[in-house]
């Protein structure tokens, strides 16, 4: 009889299911590596957190709605209770989504649930994707895992499209419309790239059973796949954390696994999906019942997709008229063409920008301390562009709403909105940039003079000062500790020849660093400090 | 603190030095300001005083038992609020199961959180951060491993099996090409978009009734949404919304004085017009009608057409007008279509002009 089992033995029956583990899976190995592991704590790391959790809730919602859920489009009568159906005729689709909203115990709360968490979902992990921009968490080491996460997030608006589209109702039906007629709009392959995907004709027999296989199988089984690499990457490179004292390049600096983070995490997913029960058991979505089902011919006005499709319909409305050639005998419709390829530059922009950030400051060094968004002007500046242009497209699709709602003119509206799309941005970039560069001149300020402390002291020879308290040093090292890049001159390489590459980066370098604002060293400090012996450390004092 | 890469010799420590990475454009200051370090942690108060303890000690079992009972209550409601031909009794199943699975959800969740931050220890605590990249010695030996791996399957040296290796996989997904080909049965997708239902006689009747109207149904500035006779889903199982998303009509009868265009006047029937409901733009129906314009919308993307003048776009993404059905009258008065399309109805595509 081994040691070990002698241990066990005494130390009761968890002791003995912790050596049974330890001896088949290795337990306490794995344990010794990751009990400790230290997480940063900050609340802007629980964006990814709510998109994780809310991707579990979708997994167990949507698992329930598939017991009930019949993905088949022939044409049934309704015979169910909802009264102002009754007789209809509908697809088995619609006809089933509907027998799960009221006939089965709970099945309404469930496809709330599915479709409320399916909003929060991406809604989640387009803010944690807009942290990871501005705090310049993608940088290295961690570009890949950026590619990674923009993935989830096309992943997860393909997971919501499918999804929706589903019970086969009049809205939704309307929305795969117009995805049949933009996909008829792809130069030489439309036709049959239609045909394929509805199985001949739209709207066929075959779609909501295609979308189906897409929506509970392949979706989610690669959104899974990419969150086990995400978060192994995560471990990888361990978690980021925001500057400040003691936070390095070299350590990270947080609450260790076990508990804390434990009991904060599982606790959080527990309040994620508590929230989002509630919100599943007061707030109707996605009330299908009152479109009715799937005609080609009606279309209730007002009609939107799901949010997180508003900026793709929304390019689809802001494409200007008149837009289609043919060239050849052969259709080129630009109206629809264009905005796929504003769309698709976009998504291409997204994913490769911490590729060209990298090229532009040639820093080859491992970031793991977050950037304050002030302090990379020029990043925060293009951020907010991208975002005000994403808003813009968003709006464009509800550019009737708007009309209707504040009594103005469509045409106007529609107008205003093609106009912004393209001045918003920079206005955007503008306004950013310099009120970052404001933001890093206030720091320096601060850092260099003390914080006012709104006390004003009149002196001997009758002259009024500001008393400024200087910070305390920890809290000075925020003010202070950032990463400042310069411009560069486009160099001749080895062969003495000055590269069209060397030119473009030193434009570039130019365009983001030539405005900049040098962090506080300690000679500074010193020499100011000098002049005004009021500030020591820590302590306020009057001028004599 | 635990060191990740257990299996390297402690002077990894110092791992940070193996490798010296180019800053780029980086301004490395001789100058920094020094770290002071991490700051002192703060004390709680139910770090300091035994009374702040117990009172977090019982808030959080207070959580747990609320959660307990919320779960319950679940329970309880799945049966005290049964779903029946009321449609008011699915929103009380909804609603009284809902809040309680959320209780018992929010209970855990709020009792663990409050535990964490009152109770467990709140002094953060930093521990070491590697390079990323292998030190020397691992990848020298990850090389090896390579180097080896090459040498015994002999990769690089039997060019003509690697050769070959690399064929068979640019090739081996070719079979999916023709599999997914069925997908559609229709040889021809295009084709099958230039036609619709409507022949030379074919009555115009009523969505959804089905009734053939007549041209003096029609009042002035009167909308009908108009399918072909015969179009409903006991005499076309197969086919019916097929049919319906391309034959789709909408009548109108105008004042003849207001219509601008010739062509407009001539295909219609005394001021009777017929044209495509299916949106040019992405094929929405244009199903709303402003009389006193002439106008129709589309509700999904606002594109308008000027219905007194052959449906030309006058505002939003859409190309192309409408196109307009030739519709006469039979013997008995009944509006009847003179012959299909003469182009192809909806969205474009890119064979449409052949």
């Amino acid at each position: 009889m081994s040691n070990a089992t002698n241990t066990a033995k005494k130390g009761g029956f968890l002791a003995g299911t912790a050596n049974y583990l330890d001896e088949r899976v290795g337990v306490a190995g794995i344990l010794k590596e990751f009990g400790r592991k230290i997480f940063p704590d900050h609340w802007s790391f629980m964006l990814g957190e709510v998109a994780l959790y809310s991707f579990l809730v979708l997994l167990l919602s949507g698992t329930f709605l598939t017991f009930f859920f019949q993905p088949a489009m022939t044409n049934v009568i309704y015979d169910g209770v909802y009264g102002p159906l009754k007789g209809a005729e509908m697809s088995i689709a619609y006809k089933s989504a509907l027998d799960i909203s009221f006939e089965v115990r709970g099945g309404l709360l469930m496809r709330e649930l599915h479709h409320w968490a399916a909003l929060l979902f991406v809604a989640a992990a387009g803010l944690h994707m807009l942290r990871v921009f501005f705090t310049g968490a993608f940088r290295k080491p961690r570009e890949i895992n950026w590619v990674v996460g923009f993935a989830l997030f096309v992943l997860a608006m393909a997971g919501g499209f499918t999804g929706y589209s589903l019970p086969d109702d009049l809205l939704s039906g309307n929305g795969l419309r117009i995805i049949d007629g933009m996909i008829k709009g792809l130069p030489i392959v439309g036709a049959y790239i239609s045909s394929m995907l509805f199985g001949g004709e739209f709207p066929g027999h075959q779609i909501v059973a295609r979308l189906y296989g897409l929506h509970i199988l392949l979706i989610p089984a690669f959104i899974l796949i990419f969150i086990v690499i995400h978060l192994f990457m995560v471990v990888i490179h361990k978690h980021t954390h925001y500057s400040g004292p003691g936070r390095r390049d070299d350590n990270v600096v947080g609450y260790p696994l076990m508990p804390v983070y434990v009991a904060k995490a599982g606790g959080f997913f527990f309040l994620v999906f508590g929230v989002l029960m509630l919100v599943a058991a007061t707030v109707s979505i996605n009330p299908i019942w009152m479109y009715g089902g799937y005609d080609p011919s009606p279309v209730s006005a007002g009609t939107q997709p799901d949010w997180y499709i508003g900026w793709a319909d929304g390019a689809l409305r802001l494409a200007p008229s008149h837009l289609e050639v043919v060239l050849g005998g052969y259709t080129w419709t630009w109206n629809i063409l264009i905005p796929m390829i504003v769309l698709i530059l976009l998504l291409v922009f997204v994913a490769f920008y911490p590729f060209f950030e990298a090229w532009v400051t040639g820093d080859k060094r491992e970031h793991h301390v977050l950037d304050r968004p002030r302090n990379a002007p020029t990043r925060t500046a293009i951020g907010a562009a991208g975002v005000t242009f994403y808003a813009v497209l968003w709006a464009g699709a509800s550019t009737d709403l708007i009309a209707t709602h504040f009594m103005l003119s469509l045409n106007n509206v529609l107008t205003t909105m093609q106009i912004s799309l393209i001045v918003l941005p920079i206005i955007a970039f503008l306004i950013t940039k310099r009120v970052c560069l404001s933001l890093q001149l206030k720091d320096r300020e601060v850092a260099l003079h003390g914080r006012e402390t709104g006390r004003i002291v009149r002196l001997p020879h009758g002259e009024y000062i500001e008393v400024h308290e200087a910070l305390p040093e920890h809290e000075l090292y925020k003010y202070v500790d950032f990463v400042d890049y310069q411009p560069t001159i486009a160099r001749p390489n080895a062969k003495g020849q000055i590269t069209m590459s060397a030119r473009a980066r030193a434009a570039w370098s130019r365009f983001y660093f030539e405005d900049r604002v040098a962090p506080v060293t300690a000679g500074e400090l010193a020499e100011a400090n000098h002049d005004h012996p009021a500030i020591e450390s820590n302590q306020t004092k009057v001028l004599h | 603190m635990s060191d990740k890469k257990g299996n390297q010799p402690a002077s990894t420590d110092s791992h940070e030095t193996d490798h010296v990475y180019s800053g780029g454009l980086a301004v490395v200051s001789a100058d920094k300001i020094a770290d002071p370090g991490l700051e002192p942690h703060r004390v709680r108060m139910t770090d300091k005083s035994e009374k702040h303890a117990k009172t977090a000690n019982r808030q959080v079992v207070t959580w747990f038992l609320l959660s307990i009972f919320g779960s319950a209550s679940s329970i309880v409601a799945y049966f005290a609020f049964p779903i029946t031909d009321d449609l008011g009794t699915v929103r009380n199943n909804t609603f009284f199961m809902g809040v309680a699975i959320a209780l018992g959800m929010l209970g855990i969740g709020f009792g663990a959180v409050h535990w964490a931050k009152t109770l467990m220890p709140d002094a953060e605590v930093a521990e070491p951060r590697h390079l990323t990249r292998g030190s020397e010695e691992v990848r020298a030996r990850a090389v090896e491993i390579i180097n080896l791996a090459n040498q015994e399957s002999g990769f690089s040296r039997r060019k003509l099996i690697r050769r070959s290796l690399y064929g068979a996989l640019a090739l081996f997904p070719l079979p999916a090409l023709v599999l997914f080909k069925d997908m559609t049965t229709d040889p021809n997708p295009a084709g099958t978009l230039r036609h619709t239902m409507w022949k030379a006689g074919t009555r115009l009747a009523t969505d959804p009734t089905g009734t053939p109207i007549k041209a003096a149904d029609l009042t002035l500035g009167s909308v009908f949404h108009v399918v072909p006779e015969g179009l409903t889903s006991e005499e076309h199982p197969e086919d019916y919304l097929e049919q319906k998303a391309k034959a789709a009509v909408l009548l109108v009868r105008l004042d003849p004085a207001d219509i601008h265009s010739q062509k407009e006047l001539d295909w219609g029937y005394q001021g009777i017009v017929a044209y495509s409901k299916i949106c040019t733009h992405v094929g929405c129906p244009v199903a709303l009608y402003e009389q006193h314009t002439h106008h129709l919308l589309c509700p999904c993307h606002q594109s308008t057409f000027d219905l007194a003048n052959d449906c030309e776009v006058i505002f939003g993404p859409a190309s192309r007008p409408l196109p307009q059905l030739k519709i006469t009258v039979d013997a008995e008065g009944y509006l009847v279509a003179k012959g299909d399309f003469e182009e192809p109805v909806g969205p474009s595509f890119w064979e449409r002009k052949l």
